[in-house]
């Protein structure tokens, strides 16, 4: 391998410490990355990141997407028409779900993700054996879900309210003009803060280190405990973030592109 | 009119913030089946809220409007229903923004009518030739002028088979070299024996096309009658100064 022989190439200069910037900058990249196969345990690193991000993101937007619609205004001061007892019964469960998701919302975005992380590992599933990924995925869904619904309720309120009155008017039900007419044009206008949302969500997910989730940034902490390498590996972590991130900035850039085209 | 009443409003009273503004005092009104009317009056008179009530954008606070026989202010019906047999047509067109002319217009038949794709498609280009705008079924609304909107959205509407069409000053954000076309859509919907309500202020069609005139002034019917009644021999003295200022 043209690594090895590079190694030994400048084994010289690094027992008589006489190493130039070059020998220098392989000799690091060769220790933390090349030697025994460590680059893998950077990619399985990013693995798991992206595995534990992806699906934080899709309970995330589910989720967030049904606190938003809690959070309107229409259903937070909903009334039932006329007394039959079971709408107003109805009515008043709706009203008392709409509290609890607003205060949900504080509670996620008012307290640390890393908290929220070690009070899941410990204390909901202290006593049980659950793979680590699928605790991050639960931690992480359920604090960019308060972030998420923030951003939904955002866009749901810059349609205009003449959209809603045309769909009811044909006669759609209050959910088929949510599904058909109102998300998707919300959807269009909170790409952009999305797209900021997901960005932290998959740099956040870092936090997960703590609980001993071998995801990039661990991977780099890792690496470090092996070589005692004390910029090396974190660089190489945070340059695997910084593809991943720019990735999605510049796809997300290209969908609002192309969304704006097509229509408006 | 001897015709079957269609929409019967009896004693119709809106209420805005907790009471403090009387939009609607006590407004009745029947609509016979085929007939056109008219709905004239000064700006902030109720007008908009008085139509708005008929298919329930606005929940009445006192009062009662029965469609086709049935009491729609009962809360245990169930408004959708009805809604799909009363067209609305707004000021602003309200077309949906991310979809083509031929999906605004195939969107609720296929949804609540059942009807396939290819059967909601047929009967929206059939009505799209109608208003000649067959050539822009794939275009998207911000790609048409205001004129071709809103007669899209007359056609969006008439794609449910409605039984009574609300037009809600259709004509007011329009270019003047627009009005006309729209109007023409109106007038041909009316000959072909469509029950119509409309708020305008094109007094010129009005004259034209109502069978009947209601003059609305502070939330109520203050003078109705033929268009030959109401303008030219009005009997209230509102009448005849809101008359004076727009003709
Ligand atoms: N959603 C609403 N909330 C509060 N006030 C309203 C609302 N809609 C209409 N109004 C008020 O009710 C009155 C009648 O309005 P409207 O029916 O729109 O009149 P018009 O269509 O004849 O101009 C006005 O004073 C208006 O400000
Ligand atoms: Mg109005």
């Amino acid at each position: 391998m043209i690594f090895e022989q590079w190694w030994e190439a400048i084994q010289p200069a690094l027992q008589s410490n006489t190493l130039n910037f070059w020998q220098t900058i392989y000799k690091e990249i060769y220790l933390n990355v090349i030697k025994e196969g460590r680059w893998l345990n950077y990619l399985q690193g990013l693995g798991k990141t992206l595995e534990v991000s992806v699906f934080a993101i899709l309970v995330g937007l589910f989720l967030g997407t049904i606190l938003a619609i809690l959070r309107l205004p229409e259903i937070k001061d909903m009334n039932a028409r006329g007394k039959g007892g079971l709408k107003q019964v109805g009515a008043a469960i709706v009203r008392f779900l709409s509290k609890i998701a607003g205060g949900y919302i504080n509670l996620m975005r008012g307290t640390p993700l890393l908290l929220q992380v070690l009070l899941i590992n410990f204390g909901v599933f202290g006593s049980i054996r659950i793979e680590k990924i699928i605790i991050g995925v639960i931690a992480c869904g359920l604090n960019s879900a308060a972030y998420v619904a923030e951003i939904v309720r955002g866009g749901i309120m810059s349609v205009e309210k003449g959209q809603t009155e045309a769909g009811r008017s044909l006669g759609l039900s209050g959910f088929q003009t949510m599904m058909y007419i109102v998300l998707p044009q919300a959807a269009k206008s909170a790409l952009p803060a999305m797209c900021n949302e997901f960005i932290s969500l998959i740099k956040e997910t870092s936090v997960l280190s703590y609980i001993a989730l071998t995801e990039l940034t661990k991977a780099g902490d890792y690496i470090r405990s092996r070589t005692f390498s004390a910029f090396t590996p974190y660089i190489v972590s945070g340059l695997l973030y910084l593809i991943v991130t720019l990735t999605l900035t510049t796809l997300i850039g290209k969908l609002e592109r192309r969304l704006r085209n097509s229509d408006h | 009119m001897t015709t079957d009443v269609i929409i019967s409003v009896k004693d119709l009273e809106k209420h805005f913030n907790d009471g403090e503004l009387k939009a609607l005092r006590g407004v009745s009104a029947d609509i016979h089946k085929g007939e056109v009317v008219v709905v004239i009056g000064p700006s902030g008179s109720g007008k908009s809220t008085f139509l708005r009530c008929l298919n329930l954008l606005e929940l009445p606070t006192k009062g009662k409007i029965t469609f086709e026989g049935v009491d729609i202010t009962d809360p245990k019906v169930n408004i959708n229903v009805h809604r799909q047999k009363m067209g609305m047509v707004f000021q602003h067109f309200n077309l949906f923004p991310h979809m083509t002319v031929l999906r605004n217009m195939t969107l609720a038949p296929m949804k609540l009518l059942k009807k396939s794709k290819k059967d909601a498609e047929e009967k929206a280009m059939g009505l799209l030739k109608r208003v000649n705008l067959e050539n822009r079924a794939d275009a998207y609304p911000s790609q048409l002028s205001g004129g071709q909107k809103q007669r899209i959205a007359i056609v969006r509407a008439l794609c449910m088979e409605p039984e009574v069409m609300l037009f809600d000053e259709p004509t007011s954000a329009l270019d003047p070299e627009m009005v006309g076309e729209v109007l023409d859509v109106m007038k041909r919907l009316a000959k072909d024996g469509m029950t119509m309500v409309v708020v305008t202020h094109e007094m010129g069609f009005a004259r034209e096309v109502a069978d009947r005139v209601l003059f609305m002034d502070e939330g109520q019917i203050v003078e109705e009658g033929t268009p030959d009644e109401i303008f030219s021999h009005p009997q209230q003295q509102r009448t005849k100064d809101f008359l004076n200022k727009v003709l």
